[in-house]
């Protein structure tokens, strides 16, 4: 068959270098995706048994799905690359995935006027389930994790930063840095931090601290306390727990900055 | 077989697997049971088969009961076997399948095969006795404590085995669903190498690739999941499928765009496309996709990438140099512009207007204090 009728001289030059090649017994390219067509065909058959036996279990288990997710990777395929993936389509592990990144987004967003853009992993995962309600599928703070992995494509700022056992989801395109973050570890423990205690946890100049902790005031991240005995306290909304936090109107929210 | 016990076939705290065999039939000494074909398993504690066909089926035996083992060598139609010779029975042994037997011996055959490995790792575990090391859990412990084994009474056993079933129903339906799913890793894998193969002629032209067959190993790439390593396209990882929800997404966007001042953020369209598809959701990685058709496809959308990373659709009518004309006039009507408000008034998301007034500064002064961002006219430019 000919795929380009160029002309019979460039045939003839095509099938002299074809021939050379199978003479050296190199498989050509296309030889090759010949065979991975049909290789991927069968493929979709073998996927097609085992979503038919284990569906439910990727359903249900979460913790099938880390081990799911794990063999993946360590292979190098990504089940969550596309919803016209095989993977997603046939165990349905894109819908959920997918969805429960709109969820994220939509959470993220409800309270960004709070928090500036910061919040624990453990109160974005409260108020996913919440929204989810309670005839939902179990979701895992891995689940989240991997979710949110897969929204930093759409380049909206979502990251994920790591404090004492747990993690800060950013999701907000707001320049974190090193020095921030580590500020951010350094609050973690009360939920507020001065200047004094960034000078001798970290041995930083005022100046440094000072200008780190303006950042996070202007993103709406740190709320200041000017009021509290001795130094300024700089607070996290993000690292309230239920026992301080409460309900906040943004107009409310913009009066507690000074 | 009177030594064996039920078990829930799920391992102790303490008690490891090591090896596992399909295809093992058993023997009660030299006659066959009824125990024909299953799963055998050997762990530091214990020999356990568990039937292929009915997993409820479960019976195990500990090793410290055996007292030798030897090999039988396969004849012609027959399985190679390992003769296992045991202790008696203990009194207070779990029950099992045989209240009594004739013989002291035990047989497994091995219709598929995989004989030798077996003998050789069992052998191994007698030898090194590691369940002495490692009590388990509530295993039946023979030779050890005769004081501290349990009365039950026969009620407590039925709750028990029935909590324990369940438990080994989820348990065995995970170790079921994890054996087949290696089974499928192990294809996924060949598929990744061979793509690997593909990948490295492409790029060495060893056989000529039309653009029609690149785009086919695109689209087996995207089925798979596997990252395409072939760059030279020139639409990047786009496949027809991502060429189709491009046009999609210029028809479903059209009128959104136009209510939210021309310009919505990725994650915004992220949201609203999937909350209307509500089934077969795009990933992230399809939206990024196809958007980045958009322009090569001549649609009136377009992909825009901000310094800060943040990715945005805008009609292609949406002018920038009109947005800061506008914004402009709007400050020097009230002095001062914050970026919330200039948000309100055009309709656009507050995070975009941010952007927006930040990147084309060059008409606007910009006041940056904790209390936020704040535009001005500026006169040095506007009044010289």
């Amino acid at each position: 068959m000919h795929r380009r009728g160029v002309g019979a001289g460039a045939i003839a030059k095509k099938k002299l270098a074809e021939a050379k090649y199978k003479e050296r017994g190199t498989v050509l390219a296309e030889d090759q995706l010949a065979q991975m067509s049909k290789q991927l065909d069968m493929f979709k058959t073998n996927l097609e048994e085992f979503a038919s036996k284990h569906k439910q279990e990727i359903r249900k288990n979460p913790e099938f799905r880390v081990q799911f997710q794990d063999m993946c990777a360590t292979i190098g395929v990504d089940p969550l690359a596309s919803g016209k993936g095989f993977w997603s389509e046939m165990l349905g592990v894109g819908d959920f995935y997918y969805e429960l990144g709109v969820q994220i987004i939509e959470v993220c967003l409800a309270l960004k006027h709070r928090n500036g853009g910061l919040i624990t992993l453990e109160e974005l995962h409260q108020q996913v389930l919440k929204g989810r309600g309670k005839f939902a599928q179990e979701v895992s703070q891995d689940d989240l994790l991997r979710a949110i992995k897969k929204l930093k494509v759409l380049g909206s700022g979502f990251g994920i930063i790591p404090v004492g056992g747990t993690y800060l989801i950013q999701s907000v395109p707001a320049e974190l840095n090193m020095d921030h973050t580590v500020v951010l570890q350094l609050a973690e423990k009360k939920g507020y931090v001065t200047v004094g205690e960034i000078k001798s946890s970290l041995k930083w100049e005022v100046e440094r601290a000072k200008q780190i902790l303006e950042h996070l005031l202007k993103e709406g991240m740190a709320w200041l306390d000017t009021q509290a005995a001795g130094e300024p306290q700089y607070w996290l909304p993000a690292l309230f727990t239920e026992l301080y936090s409460q309900e906040i109107t943004p107009e409310e929210a913009k009066e507690a900055i000074p | 077989m009177d030594r064996f016990s039920w078990t829930s076939g799920l391992l102790e705290l303490g008690e490891t697997l090591v090896l596992q065999q399909r295809g093992v039939r058993l023997y009660d000494g030299e006659e066959k049971v009824k125990f024909d074909s299953g799963v055998l398993l050997l762990s530091t504690h214990r020999l356990i088969w568990r039937d292929q066909k009915n997993h409820e089926c479960c019976i195990a035996i500990p090793l410290s009961q055996v007292v030798f083992i030897e090999e039988q060598a396969a004849g012609i139609g027959k399985s190679a076997k390992i003769v296992a010779h045991l202790h008696p029975a203990s009194p207070n042994k779990e029950p099992g399948p045989f209240q009594s037997s004739k013989y002291s011996y035990i047989k497994l055959s091995f219709k598929e095969h995989g004989q030798i490995e077996f003998f050789r790792r069992f052998s191994e575990e007698i030898t090194q006795r590691r369940w002495e090391n490692m009590p388990a859990g509530q295993t039946i412990q023979v030779n050890k404590d005769p004081q501290a084994g349990r009365i039950r009474a026969v009620g407590i056993v039925g709750i028990e085995r029935k909590l324990e079933a369940k438990r080994k129903e989820t348990d065995k339906n995970i170790s079921e669903a994890f054996e087949d799913l290696s089974k499928l890793m192990e294809k996924a894998k060949e598929m990744v190498e061979l793509s690997k193969s593909i990948a490295n002629k492409i790029k060495e032209k060893q056989g000529d690739i039309t653009e029609d067959e690149t785009i086919r190993f695109k689209s087996y790439l995207l089925s798979m999941g596997i990252a395409n390593p072939v760059t030279r396209e020139t639409h990047g990882s786009g496949t027809h499928y991502h060429m189709q929800l491009a046009k999609q997404l210029a028809g479903m966007l059209q009128t959104p765009l136009e209510e939210r001042g021309g310009i919505m953020s990725l994650t915004e369209v992220y949201c609203l496309v999937n909350r209307a598809r509500g089934l077969e959701l795009l990933s992230p990685e399809d939206l990024v996709n196809a958007c980045k058709m958009l322009e090569p496809l001549k649609l009136p959308l377009r992909l825009q990438i901000f310094d800060s990373g943040v990715m945005v659709i805008e009609l292609q009518s949406h002018n920038e140099e009109e947005m800061v004309a506008s914004a402009l006039e709007t400050v020097s009507e009230k002095g001062s512009l914050t970026a919330d408000e200039f948000a309100k008034l055009v309709g656009m998301s507050v995070l975009l207007a941010k952007l927006l007034l930040a990147e084309k500064m060059g008409h606007l002064c910009r006041d940056d204090s904790v209390e936020g961002l704040r535009f001005y006219p500026n006169l040095f430019l506007t009044q010289s």
